[in-house]
């Protein structure tokens, strides 16, 4: 049972917090000789998969090391070009290691706003009168879990599928809410949360979970 | 345990056919906006469950409830769509889509040498549909 990650998403539909824990990382190295069987996108920032899935590396993977060495956007560490590197028969074999993306604050803010609008279409198109919004939401991967108080300020859980007791911590996590960030006289509503007291007793009540399970809360 | 109505979109998004049977409140747009916008809601959650997922997701999206209802999704590779609308305490709807898919659909539908790829018009499937909707125990 693993809770991965807290999003708190403001009235207006802006996320003002968040909270990774526990992200796993997908790692794979492997060994290629040339020519190397993977369809590579160069992009300037990343250099990524595009085509030709196998063995743990999948599409969308991006490439973080060659030969050990790290990557940042299309450069190693030691200043030599990927793309030349990768095209350079002279080089095989090369070890390269692919990693799953890990989500930019950039992309966590767009994700977040981005499910304003489906909790709004899916009361909408609701065959019963008076639904609420997308309370959870289930993939093969995780479970989302999204908690909408009365002032319109929603909290929401992205954990294993197995989790149980999400309800509760959603609750636990709004009353922490209104405890240290609504009473901080610092704060102004609508605004991101940075609150120490805040940070750490949601970091403790994490813990108590993993230690102690989601019952004794 | 109720079913409320079903969509079935094609790879593109086109509406291939829609069945409802204890729909209570309607959307107040017409049918065509309303397959539209349900399309549009599911292309978006469909890429919001991609970005959001912490391991590469093999199925995706299966399914987001609310206080009301449950609204499951399922997609065959070759990206036909089915979604249906049933109460929160129905369970293993995914394998009754399933279900649906290779005894409805395969059998009235794509083997229908008149079937060109539209919405569906045939009066066989539409009646076999219902019977297997029906005669499920979510019904």
């Amino acid at each position: 049972m693993v809770i991965y990650g807290v999003y708190i998403v403001s009235k207006s539909g802006g996320l003002i917090f968040n909270h990774d824990h526990n992200i796993p990382k997908v790692e794979t190295e492997k060994v290629f000789s040339f020519p190397i069987d993977l369809t590579l996108e160069y992009d300037p920032k990343k250099v990524s998969v595009a085509f030709g899935q196998k063995d743990g590396i999948n599409v969308g993977h991006i490439l973080t090391s060659i030969n050990g060495v790290a990557v940042n956007g299309n450069t190693t560490e030691e200043g030599n070009d990927v793309k030349e590197l990768i095209e350079n028969e002279g080089n095989y074999p090369l070890t390269l290691k692919f990693s799953r993306p890990k989500m930019t604050t950039n992309e966590k803010i767009f994700l977040a706003s981005m499910f304003y609008p489906l909790f709004a279409i899916a009361s909408q198109l609701s065959p019963e009168p008076k639904s609420s919004g997308i309370e959870v939401l289930e993939a093969d991967t995780f479970k989302l879990h999204c908690f909408q108080t009365l002032t319109g300020v929603k909290f929401m859980t992205v954990a294993e599928t197995t989790q149980t007791g999400m309800d509760v911590f959603l609750r636990k996590i709004y009353e922490l809410y209104s405890d240290y960030v609504l009473k901080n006289p610092f704060y102004s509503l609508e605004m991101p949360i940075r609150c120490e007291l805040f940070d750490a007793n949601l970091q403790g009540l994490l813990e108590q979970i993993e230690k102690t399970g989601i019952t004794n809360i | 345990m109720t079913i409320y109505n079903l969509y079935i979109f094609d790879k593109y998004g086109t509406l291939l056919y829609y069945g409802e049977w204890n729909r209570i409140k309607q959307s107040g747009i017409t049918k065509e906006e309303e397959a539209k916008l349900m399309y549009g809601m599911l292309f978006s959650i469909k890429s919001f469950v991609n970005k959001i997922s912490p391991n590469d997701p093999k199925e995706g999206f299966l399914y987001y409830k609310t206080n009301k209802y449950a609204l499951h999704y399922y997609e065959t590779p070759s990206g036909i769509k089915f979604v249906i609308n049933t109460d929160t305490v129905s369970t293993s709807v995914k394998e009754f889509l399933q279900q649906y898919y290779s005894k409805i659909w395969v059998e009235y539908v794509v083997k229908n040498p008149l079937w060109n790829g539209t919405a569906v018009t045939s009066d066989l499937f539409k009646q076999k549909s219902d019977e297997f909707i029906k005669q499920s125990i979510m019904f």
